[in-house]
């Protein structure tokens, strides 16, 4: 038995404007306290489409090889429902912006190609919210608020690769910056469609539409859930019926919502106050340089050039700021690895921690590097370079100048260790006999009282050496 | 000189040549009101407050010599379908009964920036479907008004006008913002001026046309200066008159005013030519179809849930809405969004709805063919003249046959009053290019200059 599934996705655009008027998108406001006459549906307002929407869906399109329609227009989606101000949603029906495209999942061998069937603009409804009392309170703010349509075709055949999918298009999208995608806030939200087949076609069961899924961990089990529910009804030679179920997170299970028997007609119709959106080839070449690498292609490309195992490279290029600095960072300073231990462990922490983000960093890559340089020279210690760079992170900053300041140089002076280091072995000759008798861990001991003595501005490895040399004598 | 008689260009000479201050010009109106509005009932909701207030700020101005605006001291009647922020709109329905909308129309923000005096809003059919009630035509021929401002979906305006002896105005689509009309049929509501002659009609587009970004079908064009060109020269002018406009419907009375018409401009220099256009024979049924079907969309948002209307009877949110709009809505406007939800259905859609827009493409070819040849057409507006609108006994298609065609195809149409018969007025249509009032207002002011019917048709 196969499993079929293809994908409803809805994302919310970030722009800073709703799609038809100037009202502010932003999440959590006090209810009703974002919206105008034209996203409350008031008689005689009149819808304006931003600009800066269809440039995401174009995006959204190029980065997952879609044709891009060089003339699509704007329906009427017939429906009534308390949170649909007009008594229509404005969509794109028969003439969307994007089609054909695909997105891949998958390595090498495996490597598979999702086709996304389409992409299109709409504007989402406003949000209902129903009291213990039996009452509906309603809120406009989301009345209005751009959103992308992203329909794939049923390529998808588990759990698994719907997850893959899934966070691929996330880290896609997040990586434009065309939207938040956080499922749990609603940016993201998925349907899924799913049916099983037999290897030889002869048997299927009727497509059933999931919804209320509210995390990719939710696709999965829903997914996980609907596959054993298929596949029982079918052993027992039924099967199931057309219909959307909903996903209860607390049971674990799905449950019907509705039939799909009676479909609703939602007579589309060409939406007369808004004309026909039409791009020219300049347009869209332009849109096109302004799209990031993408995350795949980066990714692909570090493990080539950098060399890096898999784990540092997914850590390292979630974000595009993060791998730019990552990059830039190694125009200064040669070595991948070294730089994503201190990246992955030091900076990382740090950003967590203080809730700092990358353009808000007082230092520079340069910096960064220069830091590096200094440990691996042996200037200072790797944990003074921790010092450091706690300073420079919070402060800005040089970082020799940092550790100068703190009189963290590391002592380099071979004289002075010497001098240092004799004075140790004189103080120590229980040490220095056990050495010489072949106890190769009073070695370690005699370092560390060095180190010691040196109050943490010793350079081990000059220690170390010099040690040797006088203990040879 | 009853002032209320005059007409706009005559009352802003005398304004602006302090021979009458607006004051004076607004009571004479007001006291017409309160003679005639009992009998006209041309008013939904009479502001005269504002008015008053208004036309003392405009003669204040006008003492300490600061500049006043084209319209300043006109009084004006808006149809109660354009939105004007701060004053109740119904759209003569109960739907909206109560709705004072915290916006206002672009043309109407217009209108009052070139100091129009705001009286009141006038009384229409329930959202314009019918024609029988025209409040805005009846307000300025009863001298309740010296203009108003209407709208035009499938004729109102011109057949309103024509039969009150007025002037009408159906811009082309586009020329003129649709912010703030509460939408009937989007493809081709439009809101035109109604008023006594040409002059004041050309002197109100001036003010209302032009680019709006906050309609998204406005047109940006050159402005236009309407008034420079109104001096009837119409020589060498080629006028096509479509056969199928003249045939057997046409009543006595109104087919002899069409032929004087016809030698009117004749005399005037131009020449006028048989034409046919085939696809009018269908233009009634497509109209029909486009309009009954935005209608039935239009209209969706009234649900009693964030303004206007709302039904005191129900137990849930589909009884509130179901119920609201079965009190809210009258027989007239739920006939017709049943008729368009009906054209739009899955299953008739390719039959009707589609079909109409087919036809709609093939009435704009062929006025584009007949354009490409001729300046202007000239038609009657209705088969057979009426006393009052709601007194013809033509049905609706009969009353619209000839005006639809220019709100399918957008063009711009005027309609204008050519003659007496028993007391009825009887009117001519001119249509144009699109965004060439320019030319229809020419040839309108050389034909009024020679009829001038004007003492005739005064109250």
């Amino acid at each position: 038995m196969k499993t079929i599934i293809g994908l409803e996705i809805h994302v919310e655009l970030s722009t800073k404007s709703k799609i038809f008027c100037s009202c502010s998108t932003d999440f959590g406001a006090m209810p009703n306290h974002q919206c105008c006459p034209i996203c409350l549906g008031m008689p005689s307002a009149m819808p304006l489409l931003n600009e800066k929407v269809v440039q995401y869906a174009v995006m959204a399109g190029l980065a997952l090889n879609c044709n891009i329609a060089r003339e699509s227009k704007m329906d009427r989606k017939n429906y009534f429902y308390p949170d649909l101000v007009k008594g229509y949603q404005i969509t794109q029906y028969d003439q969307p912006l994007c089609t054909k495209g695909f997105l891949e999942i998958g390595q090498g061998e495996n490597l598979k190609r999702i086709g996304i069937k389409r992409i299109h603009i709409e504007e989402d409804t406003g949000k209902s919210l129903h009291t213990d009392e039996g009452m509906t309170l309603l809120d406009y703010n989301r009345s209005g608020v751009p959103l992308i349509e992203i329909v794939t075709e049923p390529h998808l055949n588990s759990a698994a690769e719907t997850k893959e999918f899934l966070e691929s298009l996330r880290d896609i999208l997040k990586y434009m910056k065309i939207s938040d995608v956080k499922m749990e806030e609603g940016s993201l939200r998925c349907d899924v469609n799913i049916n099983m087949v037999s290897e030889d076609g002869k048997i299927a069961s009727n497509i059933t539409e999931l919804k209320n899924l509210n995390s990719f961990k939710s696709v999965v089990r829903a997914i996980e859930f609907e596959e054993a529910r298929h596949k029982s009804l079918l052993a027992a030679g039924r099967n199931t019926s057309k219909e959307t179920r909903r996903w209860d997170e607390v049971e674990g299970r799905t449950r019907i919502m509705r039939s799909k028997e009676s479909e609703v007609d939602y007579r589309y119709f060409p939406e007369p106050d808004i004309l026909n959106i039409i791009l020219c080839e300049e347009e869209i070449k332009r849109i096109q340089e302004t799209l990031p690498e993408l995350p795949r292609a980066k990714k692909q490309r570090w493990a080539k050039t950098f060399k890096l195992p898999e784990y540092d490279i997914a850590v390292l290029t979630s974000s595009v700021e993060l791998s730019s600095f990552f990059e830039e960072t190694l125009l200064y300073y040669r070595d991948p690895k070294k730089l994503s231990n201190w990246v992955m462990t030091e900076l990382l922490r740090s950003m967590n921690e203080k809730e700092i983000n990358i353009s808000e960093f007082k230092f520079t890559p340069k910096d960064l590097a220069s830091l590096l340089f200094l440990i691996d020279e042996g200037v200072i210690s790797n944990s003074s370079g921790k010092k450091v760079f706690n300073e420079m992170f919070e402060k800005g900053g040089d970082p020799r100048s940092i550790a100068e300041k703190n009189g963290l140089i590391q002592i380099d002076d071979i004289n002075l260790v010497e001098k240092v280091v004799r004075q140790v072995l004189l103080e120590n000759q229980e040490s220095v006999d056990d050495y010489r008798n072949g106890k190769d861990r009073a070695f370690g001991y005699l370092v560390g009282t060095s180190m010691k003595a040196f109050k943490g501005k010793g350079n081990p490895q000059l220690i170390n050496k010099v040690l040797k040399k006088l203990l040879e004598e | 000189m009853k002032l209320y008689n005059l007409s706009i260009y005559e009352i802003q000479e005398k304004i602006k040549g302090k021979e009458v201050k607006a004051m004076e010009v607004l009571e004479s109106i007001l006291k017409r009101i309160d003679t005639m509005e009992t009998k006209v009932q041309s008013y939904i909701t009479l502001r005269k407050d504002i008015a008053l207030e208004k036309a003392k700020a405009i003669d204040k101005k006008i003492e300490n010599n600061e500049p006043i605006g084209e319209l300043a001291g006109i009084p004006m009647a808006i149809k109660d379908n354009i939105c004007t922020e701060g004053i109740l709109t119904t759209c003569g329905s109960k739907m909206l009964s109560n709705f004072v909308p915290p916006y206002s129309a672009t043309a109407y923000e217009r209108l009052l920036a070139e100091d129009g005096i705001m009286l009141g809003k006038t009384n229409m059919d329930e959202f314009t479907m019918g024609s029988s009630t025209e409040g805005s035509a009846a307000a300025v021929a009863a001298g309740e008004a010296l203009f108003a401002l209407g709208s035009d979906t499938g004729g109102a305006i011109r057949q309103s006008s024509a039969s009150y002896g007025l002037v009408g105005l159906k811009p082309t689509y586009g020329l003129v913002s649709r912010y703030g009309l509460v939408a009937m049929a989007n493809s081709l509501d439009q809101i035109g001026p109604i008023t006594k002659n040409v002059t004041d009609c050309a002197m109100v587009l001036n003010t209302i046309a032009g680019y709006d970004h906050k309609d998204g079908t406005s047109a940006s064009r050159k402005k236009v200066d309407y008034c420079k060109n109104l001096n009837g020269d119409i020589k060498g002018l080629k006028i096509a008159l479509p056969r199928e406009y003249f045939g057997e419907g046409l009543s006595g009375p109104v087919q002899s005013a069409l032929v004087e018409a016809v030698k009117v401009f004749q005399d005037l220099g131009a020449t006028c030519y048989e034409v046919s256009m085939p696809n009018t024979k269908y233009a009634m049924a497509a109209y029909n179809i486009i309009s009954q079907s935005e209608a039935s969309l239009a209209l969706s948002r009234f649900d009693g849930i964030r303004y206007g209307y709302r039904s005191q009877n129900y137990t849930n949110i589909d009884e509130l809405v179901r119920n609201t709009r079965t009190e809210g809505f009258g027989l007239e406007v739920k006939k017709r969004m049943i008729m368009g939800t009906y054209w739009l259905s899955s299953n008739h859609r390719e039959k009707y709805y589609k079909k109409a827009e087919n036809i709609r493409k093939l009435l704009k070819m062929e006025l584009n063919h007949i354009f490409s040849n001729y300046d202007l057409i000239l038609t009657p507006i209705v088969a057979r003249a009426a006393l009052n609108l709601g007194e013809s006994n033509l049905s609706q298609n009969e009353m619209d046959q000839y005006t639809v065609p220019s709100s399918l195809t957008g063009i711009p149409a005027l309609s204008i009053a050519c003659g007496l018969h028993d007391g009825l007025a009887i009117g001519i249509q001119l249509m144009g290019r699109h965004f060439d009032e320019e030319t229809i207002l020419k040839a309108a002011r050389g034909f009024e200059r020679s009829i001038n019917l004007n003492d005739q048709l005064r109250p």
